[in-house]
């Protein structure tokens, strides 16, 4: 244990980025859980007499068109848009693992039935069947966790089968098995939490890869509705006013939300090369 | 050659099956009953009624599937709620715009990011290294809308170079003989070289905007690609036999690193096409993404099922290119065959 504290250590000390990566995972995480409490004015307070206000040192962010705070509806956006992430990056790594657990060890029907159900899913431009998906379940943020955690599940299939099939016939499993380990002992007992390690640094590249997904669908006006704060839908509010100059109604969200999806990209590279020595770039 | 190009439509055709299954299956799941749906807010029972026995909703899933592929033979995709039209004559009429942007776009990645990445794999660690580093951790992480929005920002309405993000031309020009429905190609075909300019001044912002999205992975495939055919021992001895640098980077290990690339192309597609959308609605593009929005917001549903599968079907074609493309690379392949 102390020499994988030691390894987390070396990553996150011997590249500043990584170190930087780190550090911003916490404040998101700060700013989802204390997000409210921390909020200096109500999200969904309007005031006309102070609407489009520049930032300042009353409004950090400025004001938006209704005079809301900017700054507090970020910062409040964090807790939804993070959940709709994460929940959607759990669904796909939760049915993807064991779909394709099932497919690389099973072979035969099984992995072609799944198989086929991959395929068919990435015959179709990603984006595009999660704006299908979420049209035809209907408009809420439930089906926008629903679409992005299936288009993401045949990324975690391919790895998981691809792992599981590797070390199928390796000697460690054969060992379970001459010990009298069942099949599903097997399964669950061995090979899954082989597979685990490399399962979890794929969530963690494509966490940042739902977060935009989640905002580009609530950018065009699907799930998330007004006045509800949330990155994409503050960014779609503030699409019109960039043409006229009122840059911050738009920018703010927009920059929060890319922070965002960079810091995921990097922790997840960071934690391959925890997980993964040899493939470290 | 043709071998080759028979197997390989013979390989897109389950993916096309898989397309049609799942986009019948996105109509039937409609949240309520999709006759109401498709009769709009102010049909009674009766109208209601009616329309289940005209969509056929009132027979077997077998019976309305086999129907549902009749219809997509014909070219009926439906019409639209809100306008009327048939959502085939739209889609059509709309596609020239989304291919243009969707195409130039690709133009200006693939323009950018292999030079760099074959630059940055034959001088690790320089600066362009280091550039090619930062843009695609940074590439990734850019909300294409996002990136659109601050073009806009800095082009249109900081500097004024580039004109009013709203549509495929400026409102003094009239758009050029229709011929291709590319803006570009048909300006040029019609010799309007003030149409060709206009059109180009309307189309470099959300090409641009594509094109930044796209960089990063092609950039990286490249220059990963690259560093790895470039340590081969075939390079080793093409040096040692005293052939120009030239000549070892662009015709050996070029080619050969091309493989992995075009590869990477079905993944970035499979992104442009999804940007699209999201550039269209902030650029006021006239395609069929922004068309698909407008009809998300109506809940209009006819013409987002034929957008949705326009777009699947348009990238198994795009995908059926690639193939050929590799095969024309790597014409081992065509042995194998």
């Amino acid at each position: 244990m102390t020499e994988t504290l030691r390894h987390v250590r070396h990553v996150l000390t011997e590249n500043p980025v990584t170190l930087l990566a780190a550090g911003l995972f916490v404040f998101f995480v700060l700013a989802a859980v204390l997000g409210p409490a921390l909020a200096p004015y109500d999200p969904f307070a309007s005031d006309a007499a102070r609407a489009l206000q520049p930032p300042s040192l009353r409004h950090w962010f400025g004001t938006d068109a209704l005079g809301r705070d900017i700054f507090s509806r970020v910062l409040v956006a964090t807790r939804l848009d993070m959940t709709i992430a994460i929940s959607s990056v759990i669904l796909a790594f939760a049915f993807g693992t064991l779909a394709g657990l099932a497919a690389g060890f099973m072979g035969g029907a099984t992995d072609q039935a799944i198989g086929r159900l991959v395929d068919t899913i990435m015959a179709f431009p990603l984006f595009v069947l999660a704006m299908g998906i979420v049209a035809a379940l209907g408009n809420t943020v439930t089906n926008i966790v629903l679409a992005t955690a299936i288009i993401n599940f045949p990324l975690y299939v391919r790895v998981a089968r691809a792992e599981t099939a590797q070390r199928k016939s390796a000697g460690f499993i054969e060992a379970a098995r001459l010990s009298g380990d069942g099949e599903a002992a097997i399964l669950f007992g061995q090979l899954l939490p082989n597979i685990l390690p490399i399962m979890m640094v794929q969530a963690s590249l494509t966490m940042g890869y739902a977060i935009l997904n989640a905002a580009g669908l609530s950018f065009i006006g699907l799930g998330v509705r007004p006045p509800t704060p949330e990155w994409g839908i503050m960014v779609a509010e503030g699409a019109g006013l960039m043409i006229s100059g009122e840059w911050w109604v738009a920018l703010f969200p927009g920059l929060v939300l890319m922070l965002a999806v960079f810091c995921f990209n990097l922790l997840g590279d960071a934690l391959r090369d925890i997980v993964d020595p040899r493939r470290r770039s | 050659m043709l071998i080759l190009i028979g197997r390989r439509l013979a390989a897109a055709i389950p993916s096309v099956i898989g397309v049609v299954v799942v986009t019948f299956v996105l109509t039937r799941a409609l949240p309520g009953d999709p006759a109401a749906y498709f009769a709009g807010p102010n049909a009674d029972a009766k109208a209601i009624a009616e329309i289940r026995t005209a969509l056929g909703l009132d027979r077997s899933l077998a019976e309305q599937f086999l129907r549902y592929v009749g219809d997509l033979l014909r070219g009926d995709l439906g019409q639209s709620l809100s306008t009327g039209r048939p959502v085939l004559v739209e889609l059509a009429s709309r596609l020239p715009a989304s291919l243009e942007l969707t195409l130039l776009g690709l133009v200006i990645s693939l323009s950018i990011a292999l030079p760099l990445g074959i630059l940055a794999a034959t001088r690790p660690n320089s600066w362009v290294d280091h550039l090619c580093r930062v843009i695609v951790t940074l590439g990734v992480s850019m909300p294409t809308f996002f990136t659109g929005l601050v073009l806009v920002y800095v082009f249109y309405f900081l500097l004024g170079w580039s004109p009013a993000p709203l549509g495929r031309l400026d409102a003094f020009f009239s758009s050029p003989p229709d011929v291709t429905g590319l803006y570009l190609v048909d300006s040029l075909l019609a010799r309007d070289g003030e149409t060709f300019l206009a059109a180009a001044a309307q189309l470099i912002l959300p090409a641009a905007t594509l094109a930044i999205f796209t960089l990063a992975p092609l950039a990286r495939m490249t220059r990963a690609s690259m560093l790895a055919v470039l340590s081969a021992d075939f390079i080793r001895t093409a040096r040692a036999s005293g052939l120009s640098a030239a000549t070892v980077v662009f015709v050996y290990a070029f080619r050969n690193a091309m493989l992995p690339v075009v590869t990477t192309l079905g993944m970035v597609f499979s992104f442009l096409l999804g940007a699209n959308v999201l550039v269209e609605k902030v650029f006021a593009w006239p395609g069929i993404g922004s068309y698909a929005i407008e009809a998300l917001i109506a809940a209009d549903y006819a013409p987002i099922q034929g957008f949705v599968l326009t777009m699947a079907l348009l990238y198994v074609v795009l995908n059926l290119t690639i193939d050929l493309l590799y095969g024309i690379i790597d014409p081992r392949l065509e042995g194998a065959a």
